[in-house]
């Protein structure tokens, strides 16, 4: 018999019971709540009269609309200007007081990105399983997790019963072996997965991420992999643990101490694939193969290497396809075969979930450090994914470099990654960014984004077009994040 | 839930790849609080060519009338028809709340993505999966023929075209079951109740480091 993989054993651990119908219940672990998702969640627990099932399992914080700036932050969720997200803030608050549930609300130093927080707090730990009304819970993954995103019914649903109704996906690896070239990235990696399996490569599968290439990751840039499984079409991505894992763990406030923390360490060791494991579906890169990535259309798939051009759709022979392309260069204001490091940005944005941990912060200091933003560049923005990860990078200096290249240091959230608050795109404007989605109007109606690494976008800001991060990097200097 | 059987309907042709949550209901929406009052902002990006914001009264912002949900034929469609990876993107439940406050009741793609084929299910709105080519031939015949209608039956699991040909779809026991029932998911699981203690309780004696706060 062949052996098992990680996904089939974290299903293994959490399967309540099977119906005859080939559902399943899953038990859930850890819950994670934030404001956009959850309110009609809580409604419908009051219509019918339930209680969360466990309410220690959750933990909550506001993050999608929270203004980002000190001016605005200061007088709490009352003041925060747009009435719709301020009530929506108030709504989460109130929701989590009146079910006790623990929240990091607006003006708590652990406030953040969900999915930043998750994992800095040890509520993550490995071999759970966690949920959050969001798809890219998927980052969770990163710790030898099952997480993955799920909709507001399902929200309610695990608040009221601690389970979910699922059914098992198929197993999927991806394996990148070799070592990455100096300036390329985890992003790197998994936008060059995208490019290569498409936005629905991964669509019914849990994506384990394999190889040298992903062991030699830190945990940051393992959470960036994961974090974009879901553009692969995954709901579920994953790294298996290793010695990486256990030490990030460590001492995080919900981590195990003491005699629990060996007997914790004991299990999560053997959260790894079966040398004999079987994988439905298998895709290999080469990780000296990967280039610095752009993406130049409206879908995470539309990318290319720094060094190549935006495509020819009279060179595409699937009609549907060129479709898209044609329809993706007139949104995006590209042309045909247009040289990526010829396009010219007016907005740069470091953050989001994907991006804002302190690696990322520290990738893109490490290149904006002793240069200007390009007078081209209308705005350069820097949002920390959570309070913890603003104050780690002041103390070390990282918000001097940014503010005096000419960027603005901001207080923690999602911002401009899908603008919900006042941080967004004008019509028409190009925009450097190393969140996950290039969605039309993503960033703000009208608004054009370009996916790439924290480094690359850092570079971008400085020469105000795209360049190639390699080029930027002091001789030793390692943009890897 | 409200309950899906079968049902015929006008079919609108939406011909792109990927169509994403972000494009089925843009994010100035999600900040209701509510889950209701978001069929007028359905494809808001698309379909008007001002930019909308929640709240607003929809009847008199100008209409794009390139967009094929604003051609007089498909007023009052029921049934869309897409491309592949249809609901790409975020868990928003909200976009299949906009998709059946529009009046959608089922939607066939060759493919959808995972949350949104997940989601669709509980609000009552069928995603029916469909072989591509058989899904370039329904373009073609409701591009051709005004007043284009297929009938999906859940319980038979097919969509018949007017012509009488039959193709015979895929689904889930189990969310079929609930479907057609129209059953609420929550009320089905807590019949299970002591199956999740005496998991949890097991769980719980396993991993005690699972139950511990900060
Ligand atoms: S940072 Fe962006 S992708 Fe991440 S949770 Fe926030 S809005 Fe979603």
């Amino acid at each position: 018999m062949a052996g098992k993989t990680l996904y089939d054993k974290l299903w293994e651990m959490h399967e309540v019971s099977r119906r005859d119908d080939g559902s399943s219940l899953i038990y859930i672990d850890r819950h994670i709540l934030h404001e956009v998702t959850s309110p009609q969640a809580f409604e419908g627990l009051r219509l019918a009269g339930r209680r969360p099932w466990r309410t220690d399992a959750n933990l909550a914080t506001p993050d999608h609309n929270v203004p980002t700036t000190r001016a605005e932050r200061a007088g709490g969720p009352q003041a925060i200007a747009d009435p719709v997200s301020r009530l929506q803030v108030q709504t989460l608050d109130r929701n989590c007081r009146d079910f006790g549930i623990l929240e990091f609300a607006m003006d708590d130093p652990r406030q953040g990105i969900v999915h930043v927080v998750g994992p800095e707090q040890g509520a993550t730990l490995p071999g759970m399983t966690v949920v959050c009304g969001d798809s890219h819970t998927s980052t969770h993954g990163a710790f030898g997790a099952l997480a993955h995103g799920i909709g507001t019914s399902e929200v309610e649903h695990v608040l009221a019963t601690q389970c979910l109704v699922a059914k098992k996906m198929k197993n999927m690896q991806v394996r990148v072996e070799g070592t990455l070239g100096p300036g390329v990235t985890a992003k790197d990696i998994v936008l060059a997965v995208i490019g290569r399996i498409g936005t629905a490569g991964g669509t019914g599968h849990a994506l384990e991420f394999a190889g040298s290439a992903i062991r030699a990751l830190s945990m940051e840039g393992r959470m960036t992999l994961c974090n974009m499984a879901i553009e692969a079409g995954a709901r579920v991505g994953m790294v298996a643990v290793d010695e990486k894992t256990i030490e990030y763990v460590k001492g995080r406030p919900f981590a195990p101490r003491g005699e629990l923390w060996e007997r914790a360490v004991a299990v999560w060791r053997t959260l790894v694939s079966d040398p004999d494991a079987h994988f439905d579906r298998v895709v290999e890169l080469r990780a000296e193969d990967i280039k610095p990535q752009v993406s130049w259309g409206t879908s995470p798939e539309m990318v290319v290497p720094v060094d190549g051009r935006v495509p020819d759709p009279d060179a595409e022979p699937d009609p549907v396809r060129r479709d898209s392309i044609v329809r993706a260069l007139r949104y995006m204001g590209l042309q045909p075969n247009q040289p990526i490091t010829s396009i010219r940005l007016d907005r740069v944005f470091i953050g989001s979930c994907t991006n804002s941990r302190i690696e990322d912060l520290r990738a893109a200091a490490a290149v904006v450090r002793g240069r200007k933003v390009a007078p081209n560049i209308k705005q350069a923005l820097v949002v920390p994914g959570s309070g913890l990860v603003k104050a780690q990078a002041e103390a070390e200096g990282l918000d001097r470099v940014f503010l005096e290249a000419g960027f603005e240091w901001r207080e923690p959230g999602c911002s401009m990654c899908l603008a919900m608050n006042p941080d967004r795109l004008g019509p028409g404007e190009h925009c450097a960014s190393p969140s996950n989605r290039n969605f039309e109007g993503r960033q703000g109606a009208g608004g054009r984004t370009l996916l790439v690494s924290p480094a690359m976008a850092a570079a971008a800001a400085v020469a105000g077009h795209f360049v190639d991060v390699r080029e930027l990097l002091p001789a030793g200097q390692d943009a890897a994040a | 839930m409200k309950a899906f059987t079968k049902h015929t309907g006008l079919v609108a042709p939406l011909d792109r790849a990927n169509v994403d949550t972000d494009q089925i209901i843009p994010k100035q929406f999600l900040k209701s609080i509510r889950r209701t009052g978001f069929g007028p902002y359905l494809f808001d990006e698309w379909r008007y060519l001002d930019v909308g914001q929640p709240g607003q009264d929809c009847s008199t912002r100008p209409l794009n009338p390139d967009f094929v949900l604003n051609f007089p034929r498909y007023r009052g469609a029921s049934v869309l028809l897409a491309r592949e990876n249809f609901g790409c993107g975020s868990s928003r439940e909200h976009a299949p709340w906009a998709l059946e406050e529009y009046g959608f009741r089922a939607i066939i793609a060759p493919g959808f993505a995972d949350i949104f084929y997940n989601n669709s299910f509980k609000n009552g709105l069928l995603p029916v999966v469909l072989p591509a080519d058989v899904v370039d031939e329904l373009f073609r015949q409701c591009e051709a023929s005004e007043g284009y209608t297929l009938t999906v039956d859940l319980e038979a699991q097919t969509v018949t075209r007017p012509d009488g040909v039959q193709h015979r779809f895929e689904v889930d026991a189990f969310r079929r079951h609930c479907l057609l029932n129209g059953l609420d998911d929550i009320g089905l699981t807590l019949q299970e109740k002591d199956a999740i203690l005496a998991f949890e309780a097991r769980h719980r004696t396993a991993y005690p480091w699972l139950f511990q706060g900060p």
